[in-house]
């Protein structure tokens, strides 16, 4: 308690120092002639931001693609690409953007199929408000707290408490490697039902974090796939109605087309999301039993190995990975509204 | 989901659609669309997407041996509640994981970064509103794009500055500051990667402003400060509270930054409860009640303030 209202001191006395500068500078601006009077005002608004943007994530930004290019070695050396080969060419590493990769496929492709059938099927429904709030509730979940629910339904010997285990026992006939006798360690096995995914393959274990991550994550796309789907015109409706169009026509005739730029905005967010995937993974397994991510590799890599070349060219990895989806969304959003316009 | 760095709509030269995403208004029509299949298809989806947390709330209330014993829908034939383990993990008492404490962290760590953050981005946001100056929209085009700037390509710099100063060619531009037991790097860190977010919203509000109230201020010989305090200030009330909820939850259910900047005394609840989680091989029972003391924070803003929080997740992840 004291530490709080410590805190909560530091920062009125920071909020206030700042506060009585940024008067200060303005008013003494003030006395400037003409045109500096109002460069100086312009400075007290912009000035803040600008530098916090600067020192916090511009500059470091370029230090860390810098450092990306030197190996790790006291001192660092340049050599180029060196650190994103090792990425590649480590079993392990690759495994991790090869799971990354997957995370993205299929965590965006059932997110947004999820969510665009719960915001169809929801809509209008009795129930709707509840339903949706439901669905979305993990949205208010931090997604570590996430991987720790899902945890306890994956929960495995010694602990015969999992719901999945309890689900997959009750299956008459299924074999032992399927789950079959309820003692599958799922988070910890990559094979499932006999079959061992290659070295460099994701594994079933992958799946499951995965499956996490749509729980967690349709949400909020329901949410904004719902009103997407609500400012249909009701006139649009009619008409085809009217034409003798059945529901399901309506629905991907009208509707679909109609939303869209809404659609690709989910599945741009979810995608982002999917590639950054950090702490699912690190409640869940730490990025063991070959689950992890570049996210959570880059944890790993410089904060316990201290290899700040190598973690640096997996933040820039991550990165560069970001950098078509929001193009290729650019490009689909413009085409899109062209179409909307025609 | 990090939503602060997802909006992926960074340009600001498409014409602003048509207002799509009002509050739903009652349809005539929508009812006939849903369909008795349909309605089941979401029943059953509501239902597996409750049952987990569900599971774990029920968990939490059950005493160790049941919990590591048998499974939590037994509760209903067996039912016997105690709140040990809220106890446990709240005391410091033998062996408790003392989470008031962190929980205090991330009052600490949270309320403060959210009230800088948007603070400083209002600032601006009036700047790129209702200022000219040259290179104006170019400077906002710029702001706007680091958004897609993922996290992790900004934190290990900052981190270690933190921890040895910045030093430039030689020179240091500002020293070891010293602030390994302090929340301020905490502070300053989410100020930093929020920011663009912060602005992006908030500019499309304040630049929605009635034109004529701001000029009819200025003919009047109001000066910026006097228009940005009686002005706009009271105007953008409802978008600043929107953001400051949506910060609110995303600052208290941050992992990383917690994490890299926490050191061991000022961890936030989510980091600790990820640390606790990994060394609880053997009292997982007390890792039910860990994980909600964890979410009570934002399950509270979620459900008293949902309308909000759901207002300002649409402004944040979709265009307008």
């Amino acid at each position: 308690m004291k530490e709080l209202l410590n805190s909560l001191f530091t920062m009125a006395v920071g909020l206030g120092v700042l506060l009585v500068a940024l008067v200060v500078v303005y008013t003494l601006a003030s006395f400037l002639p003409g045109r500096w009077k109002e460069r100086g005002h312009i400075a007290v608004f912009l000035i803040p931001a600008l530098f916090v943007i600067l020192i916090g994530l511009f500059i470091p930004m370029i230090h860390t693609i810098i450092t990306s290019l030197y190996v790790d070695k006291t001192p660092p050396q340049f050599q180029w690409f060196a650190n994103y080969g090792e990425i590649w060419s480590r079993k392990d590493t690759r495994l991790t953007v090869v799971n990354n990769l997957t995370w993205v496929v299929v965590g965006t492709i059932a997110t947004t199929v999820l969510a665009l059938a719960i915001a169809r099927f929801a809509d209008g429904m009795k129930n709707e408000k509840a339903a949706k709030a439901l669905i979305f509730l993990p949205a208010a979940i931090s997604l570590a707290g996430a991987g720790i629910i899902w945890r306890f339904v994956y929960a495995s010997p010694p602990f015969k408490v999992g719901l999945m285990s309890a689900v997959t026992k009750s299956i008459p006939g299924l074999p032992a490697s399927c789950g079959g006798e309820g003692d599958r360690i799922w988070l910890l096995e990559r094979g499932m039902c006999g079959i061992d995914p290659p070295a460099t393959a994701p594994g079933f274990n992958t799946f499951l974090l995965i499956v996490v991550f749509i729980w967690a994550s349709a949400g909020i796309s329901t949410v904004i796939l719902s009103a997407a789907i609500k400012g249909v015109p009701d006139s649009l409706v009619e008409a085809a109605r009217v034409d003798g169009a059945t529901s399901r026509q309506i629905f991907y005739k009208v509707t679909l087309p109609y939303i869209r730029a809404t659609i690709i905005t989910v599945a741009t967010l979810t995608t982002i999301a999917a590639l950054k995937a950090y702490d699912i993974v690190a409640a869940m397994t730490g990025g063991n039993f070959g689950t992890s991510t570049l996210a959570n590799d880059y944890y790993n890599t410089i904060f316990l190995q201290n290899r700040d070349g190598l973690g640096s060219a997996m933040a820039v990895l991550i990165f560069l990975l970001v950098i078509p989806v929001v193009v290729v969304n650019r490009r689909s959003q413009r085409r899109a509204e062209e179409l909307m316009g025609a | 989901m990090s939503v602060a760095e997802l909006t992926p709509d960074v340009t600001t030269a498409a014409p602003p659609p048509p207002p799509v995403y009002s509050e739903p208004v009652g349809r005539s029509l929508a009812a006939s669309l849903s369909s008795k299949p349909g309605r089941w298809v979401v029943y059953i989806l509501v239902f597996l997407w409750t049952i987990p947390t569900f599971g774990v709330f029920v968990s939490s209330f059950r005493d160790e041996v049941a919990v590591k014993t048998t499974g939590w829908w037994t509760v209903f034939w067996q039912p016997h509640l105690t709140l040990q383990n809220y106890k446990s993990v709240l005391g410091s008492a033998n062996g408790g994981d003392n989470l008031s404490h962190f929980f205090l962290n991330s009052v600490r760590i949270t309320v403060p970064a959210t009230i800088i953050s948007v603070g400083v981005a209002l600032l601006a946001a009036y700047a790129f509103s209702w200022m000219e100056f040259k290179g104006r929209d170019w400077l906002f085009v710029a702001v706007i794009a680091m958004l897609i700037v993922p996290l992790q390509l900004g934190l290990v710099t900052l981190s270690r500055m933190f921890n040895n100063g910045a030093h430039f060619l030689g020179f240091t531009v500002f020293p070891d500051l010293n602030l390994n037991n302090s929340v301020v790097p905490i502070w300053i860190a989410h100020t930093c990667f929020g920011m663009p977010f912060c602005i992006f919203i908030l500019k499309n509000f304040v630049s929605s402003l009635p034109r004529e109230i701001i000029e009819a201020a200025r003919v009047d010989g109001a000066s910026h400060l006097d228009i940005f305090r009686k002005l706009v200030l009271p105007l953008s009330v409802p978008a600043v509270a929107s953001l400051c909820i949506f910060q609110f939850v995303y600052i208290w259910n941050d992992l990383l930054i917690g994490r890299i900047f926490g050191g061991s005394k000022n961890l936030p609840i989510i980091a600790k409860l990820v640390e606790v989680s990994g060394s609880r091989g053997q009292s997982w029972h007390l890792l039910t009640a860990a994980a909600f003391v964890s979410m009570v924070a934002p399950l509270i803003v979620f459900f008293s303030l949902q309308r909000y929080f759901v207002r300002g997740l649409l402004a944040g992840s979709v265009k307008g």
